[in-house]
């Protein structure tokens, strides 16, 4: 399979978890203290790196058809969880995720949250804030990478895609230091949502004992096929009439 | 204690979501398809996409229906 496609559903799978994370630091950074959560995202950084490093490995010597199953089966799973909400977000059924109201929602929190000092950490809050956000952000990375890669048989591709986003969604954080409101995030996680519910729809059945018409190239009409089924969804629900949408979560599970 | 129910509770919203059901179906599926390809001989590559399209279907239809 060409890399590109690759490439391009990981970088895009991860710009998302990497716009996440990226909130939840300037909030704690903004309004807390930079230092604490620079320390915060260190060390979960030096986490996720453990847990790659014990992971990864690992997962190379599962056998190949069992892994297809149940990535195939998690990453189905995952994706129409991501394609459910875009879909009822697009159609005003619930309401649309933005980052700008999760910002000040975490910066409200943040401010009202007391300042303790120990362990070398000056505020244990911003430490905490921070090393949450990005640890949870980067598992979902982690995943999304090792799965996409291993079944693909090219990591260096999938961690090239990874690397790209979230260095383009740092970059931009840095350029203008607020939460990407602009990003249109409803229509990134529609297309997460397709590409995952794709590849895991193709590998989980692949893990089945499926043979796909025209092997890897059954991708190429899978991933079209998603996108209109669920296009066809969101027209199902406006033609339905005009929803009032629900309020959004205080909280919501990271990255859907 | 409530930390384990935390944890739990986490890593279920994290893998299954706000409908358990599509997960069901989707695994149904799975299980299905392999039932046909093992045991029946069919190359079943257009069962897992039709599960997941009415899954997808069936779970926006019970989330919207009581709210049109």
């Amino acid at each position: 399979m060409n890399a590109l496609p690759l490439i391009l559903t990981v970088f895009v799978a991860c710009a998302v978890e990497a716009v996440e994370a990226l909130t939840i630091v300037l909030a704690a950074g903004l309004t807390r203290e930079w230092k604490s959560t620079f320390q915060g995202m260190a060390v979960a950084l030096l986490v996720l790196a453990v847990v790659t490093a014990a992971v990864g490995p690992a997962i190379a010597f599962l056998p190949l058809t069992a892994l297809r199953l149940v990535v195939g089966a998690l990453l189905a799973i995952f994706g129409l969880q991501w394609l459910r909400k875009a879909v009822l977000r697009a159609t005003g059924y619930k309401a649309l995720h933005d980052e700008a109201s999760a910002y000040l929602r975490e910066v409200a929190a943040a401010k009202a949250a007391p300042k303790t000092a120990k362990r070398g950490v000056n505020d244990w809050y911003a430490f905490t804030l921070s090393f949450k956000g990005v640890l949870l952000e980067g598992l979902e990375v982690v995943f999304i990478v090792i799965t996409f890669g291993d079944n693909q048989h090219n990591l260096g591709a999938a961690a090239i895609g990874a690397a790209a986003a979230i260095a383009v969604v740092t970059l931009t954080g840095i350029a203008v230091r607020a939460p990407l409101a602009k990003v249109p995030e409803n229509w990134m996680k529609f297309a997460v949502g397709v590409m995952l519910t794709s590849f895991g729809t193709f590998w989980g059945a692949e893990g089945a004992g499926v043979n796909w018409p025209g092997n890897d190239g059954a991708l190429l009409v899978l991933v079209p096929v998603v996108a209109l089924v669920s296009a066809g969804y969101v027209l199902w629900l406006r033609s339905r009439g005009p929803a009032a949408a629900a309020p959004a979560p205080q909280t919501e599970v990271v990255g859907s | 204690m409530n930390r384990i129910k935390a944890f739990g509770a986490f890593w279920y919203d994290f893998v299954i979501g706000d409908d358990w059901h599509v997960a069901a179906l989707v695994v149904a599926g799975l299980g299905l398809t392999a039932l046909l390809v093992h045991a029946a001989g069919v190359n079943a590559w257009w069962l897992l996409p039709l599960v997941v399209f009415a899954a997808l279907g069936w779970s926006l239809h019970r989330a919207t229906r009581s709210r049109t």
